[in-house]
């Protein structure tokens, strides 16, 4: 099968213009006859559901949390960027592009990433018109603030707190159309697998979270908007319920996978503290706009850093990197801090930590300025760790925050499942090996509100569909079989619990499949992710009934998916002998320690296609630079 | 390092919304203070499961307090000790060595209890889709500088929108109240140039749902604000009792 991205032809501003006249638009009265299936109400979810319903599609729109206000994008602090260029500072939608093309090092697609910047100021005039309340200067203007990659300040934001009133704004529309009566909502309500027929996505399994019922639902398109896989790391920044098995189940039924080796790892994390731990906490990039990271110049130096004077201090980033100082991307900041704790310069009991210092900022500006800025930041790092980050530094470390990889779609955000259609971080698609902060909140609402809803109308415009029901074998058997899968793991008994092979598949992924990956390191990863799946399936032990609310066993599912992913993380980055941002292979490096990336080799999309247990065949998918030159990534 | 600490627990346990429920009581050694109460409790639920045992059921998610999913009373005070925190932001360095420590659900009747400690919100969103939005269609918004918002109104309308839905104000509620959470939104649209055209609209319906989901009447006891993982303070249930009166004089439907 030959991969076609799609992408329209054109000069690249105007690619997306000419689509949109180019593409099939349904009839307003037909639109009400499709039936569309949105997966997840985050800012992708809750914004195609809403949207969809708008315009008259009939809409079925599942969360697995109580109520869609719930889903992960509300953990989002820093905020949205946007080329508004309201600060005067020289910004445009070509700069935004840019940045985001260079700050992905090279490896997303030109089209999607210029049509992400030109959709960017429509999320702001339409959260601004729902009632997002951004922060505002005293002449009633936006305030904004500059992140990491960037040399503007382009990015929106509502305290710490932007995904958190940004999901509240697409969930107030998801309700509007609920009322309505376009969109239903079904909580607790959890896909475990999609249905093809004649080749073509129609509909879904689920298995609601309360009783333990399995449901067929039918359709004529759908959307998965899911998020990402970070949870196979067992320790992340995601919410203890994002998961990677709707992506993936559908991944199962022919829809390709893209680059599953890039994912990242944020740099400014509260870091952990003990076995017991159950998640990380992220500590906004923002941060960085005020804070110095630093650690101490001399191996062992374990003085309080109060008493560690300022010669003896190395501000690592400002010093490698004089230009972008602390704001340098997360994947250079993240494996800088690893390679200063590797050194044995790392802070606090583990030797596990950086500093992160707002002294300086404190002294310039007040600290009445600074408890604006962060104030809730400030709090909860003080609610973790017990210790006042207004007098001490906080400790940070990198965690898992996020996958640029996902499953594949063209620039209609379709799969190679017809029908099939993939948006926000469950898609592989804009942000290249490295997402630049306050780029995924523009990712979400871009797909939801301003692409999807116009290019599935293409899709149903131009579509044969044939009329199906839920009675249909394809529907009947998928759901006998997802049914035994959730019976089969209730009945093993095993000796091991499901969080204990949780945790052992997350050391395997952070120490082969982390911050950085050698030859040697992936094969070992490769051999015992299956030995420790083949050990799953014999020996979980999952607690509880099938038929009541029953987390154990949701999580045993879950798992169970996360010992298929993971060997596949595992794979594509063996592949994979370039580094690229957040993809760092020892074997390729610059002189000075960067990341190095082999054009000549790899500029493609890996879009892997599963075929049996442990075997895919790997489809390549070339980038093609026509408006930026590929350069070395440099942030001095 | 700190020592660690045992916990004794007394905890509402219910199969399902219609079977019996009755407080349980558990032991759980080996805490660490700078845990979570929340990771007390998954230490709880692997030696359950170790043991064979039904763990207990409790929603969570995003374990930093945002996303307004956790939600238990503990030793009598939604959201537990600490106040302006979540359940899954108290740690417990909050406890002594020994102390016995009572877990019960939510108690209202518009939130049915699911399981154990779970309970089904679902009568928020109801409330919410009758009014709790601007009617704006994609596509369609104005140049965002187009709207103006003074600074002062913009940092009240957030303090309002920093709502998370948790439900603590209808749990420390003696009249199971939901005003609070109405109010949040009806003030924060209210504060905002944007949310004026359906302004009297909004604060009917959305207060004539709060009644039909069997929440009760506000009679200013305050104990919501004391709970209230984000501080949000009851001025804005003032602000509703204006709109809706005022909305009630001007609007018959």
């Amino acid at each position: 099968m030959k991969l076609d991205s799609k992408i329209p032809s054109g000069p690249l501003s105007e690619k997306w213009d000419k689509h949109k006249f180019d593409i099939n638009v349904v009839n307003p009265k037909n639109k009400r006859k499709f039936t569309i299936i949105v997966v997840g109400t985050g800012l992708g979810g809750a914004s195609a559901a809403a949207s969809l319903g708008e315009l008259g599609y009939r809409v079925k729109n599942f969360c697995i949390q109580d109520s869609p206000r719930r889903a992960h994008s509300i953990g989002a602090q820093g905020g949205i960027n946007a080329a508004k260029n309201y600060q005067n500072d020289g910004d445009s939608v070509w700069r935004l592009f840019y940045d985001t093309i260079k700050g992905g090092d090279y490896r997303a697609r030109e089209a999607n990433v210029y049509r992400l910047a030109q959709n960017s100021n429509n999320i702001i005039d339409q959260a601004v018109a729902q009632g997002v309340p951004f922060a505002r200067e005293y002449g009633g203007l936006f305030a904004n603030r500059s992140f990491g990659g960037a040399l503007v300040s382009r990015t929106f934001y509502a305290r710490g707190q932007t995904g958190q009133q940004l999901l509240l704004g697409a969930y107030s529309s998801l309700m509007a159309q609920v009322h309505a009566g376009s969109v239903q909502i079904f909580p607790r309500e959890e896909m475990v697998d999609l249905v093809l027929i004649q080749g073509k996505a129609r509909g879904i399994i689920t298995r609601n979270l309360r009783t333990g019922e399995f449901n067929a639902h039918t359709a004529d398109a759908v959307v998965l908007a899911t998020g990402g896989y970070g949870t196979a790391y067992y320790l992340s920044t995601l919410a203890m319920n994002s998961n990677a098995s709707a992506i993936w189940r559908a991944h199962k039924k022919g829809a390709f996978f893209g680059n599953p080796c890039y994912v990242q790892i944020h740099p400014t994390c509260i870091p952990r503290s003990g076995d017991y731990q159950s998640k990380l906490t992220l500590m906004s990039e923002s941060l960085r706009n005020d804070g110095r990271v630093w650690v101490p110049k001399n191996k062992g130096d374990k003085r309080p850093p109060s008493q560690i004077p300022e010669g003896d201090r190395d501000y690592y980033l400002e010093r490698k990197y004089p230009t972008f100082g602390n704001m340098v991307p997360r994947d250079v900041a993240s494996r800088n801090a690893k390679e200063v704790c590797d050194d044995g310069r790392g802070i606090g009991d583990t030797g596990l930590a950086v500093y992160l210092d707002f002294k300086n900022a404190i002294a310039d500006f007040g600290r009445k300025t600074i408890e604006e800025r962060y104030g809730n930041l400030f709090e909860m790092y003080h609610l973790i760790t017990d210790e006042d980050a207004y007098k001490t530094p906080m400790r940070i470390f990198p965690a898992v925050h996020y996958s640029m990889g996902g499953l594949w779609v063209d620039y209609n955000l379709m799969t190679t499942v017809p029908g099939l259609h993939v948006i926000g971080e469950a898609n592989f698609s804009d942000h290249g090996a490295n997402r630049l902060g306050a780029s995924a909140l523009m990712q979400g609402l871009s797909d939801g509100y301003f692409v999807i809803p116009y290019t599935i109308g293409g899709y149903l415009g131009g579509a044969s569909l044939e009329k199906i029901s839920s009675e249909d074998d394809a529907f009947k058997n998928a759901l006998a079989s997802s049914k035994g899968k959730f019976e089969k793991l209730l009945s093993i008994k095993g000796n091991k619990t499901v969080k204990e092979f949780h945790r052992d598949l997350g050391q395997i992924l952070w120490d082969k499949v982390g911050m950085a990956r050698n030859e040697k390191g992936l094969k070992e990863a490769i051999k015992e992710i299956p030995k420790l799946r083949e050990e799953f399936w014999q020996n979980v032990k999952v607690a509880g009934e099938a038929e009541t609310l029953n987390k154990n066993l949701e999580f045993a599912a879950r798992v169970g998916d996360y010992l298929e992913l993971g060997e596949l993380m595992a794979r594509d980055a063996l592949n994979r002998r370039e580094s690229c941002g957040g993809h760092f292979r020892i074997e390729s490096q610059t002189e000075e320690g960067e990341a190095l990336r082999n054009d000549e080799k790899f500029t493609y999309v890996s879009a892997w296609e599963f075929k049996k247990a442990s075997n895919w065949e790997l489809h390549k998918e070339p980038l093609i630079f026509e408006n930026v030159t590929l350069t070395q990534r440099s942030y001095k | 390092m700190k020592k660690n600490i045992s916990i004794h627990l007394k905890v509402w346990r219910q199969k399902d919304a219609n079977s019996k429920g009755k407080m349980v009581s558990h032991t759980v050694n080996g805490v660490n203070p700078d845990m979570s109460f929340l990771e007390m409790l998954d230490t709880l639920n692997e030696d359950l499961i170790k043991k064979g045992e039904e763990p207990l059921e409790f929603d969570n998610d995003c374990r930093e307090g945002i996303c307004g999913m956790c939600g238990l009373v503990i030793n009598g005070t939604a959201h537990g000790p600490n106040s302006g925190t979540t359940t899954c932001e108290l740690r417990m360095r909050e406890f002594q060595n020994g102390d016995t420590i009572i877990v019960e659900p939510w108690r209202a009747k518009a939130f049915p209890i699911i399981k154990d400690l779970v309970v089904d919100r679902q009568s928020f969103d109801r409330i919410i889709s009758k009014g709790g939005y601007i009617s704006i269609r994609v596509g369609n918004a104005p140049e965002a500088t187009s709207i103006l918002v003074a600074k002062e109104n913009a940092d009240l309308a957030m303090d309002a929108a920093a709502c998370i839905g948790c439900g603590a104000c209808v749990a420390a509620c003696p009249n199971s109240s939901a005003s609070l959470f109405t109010s949040a939104k009806i003030s924060q649209l209210r504060l905002l140039p944007q949310g004026e055209p359906e302004r009297n609209r909004r604060a009917l319906n959305m207060v004539f749902q709060m009644d039909e989901e069997l929440f009760g009447n506000c009679s200013n006891h305050a104990e919501c604000q004391a709970v209230c993982p984000k501080s949000v303070s009851i001025t804005h249930i003032a602000r509703m009792r204006r709109e809706y009166l005022k909305a009630a004089i001007k609007y018959v439907d």
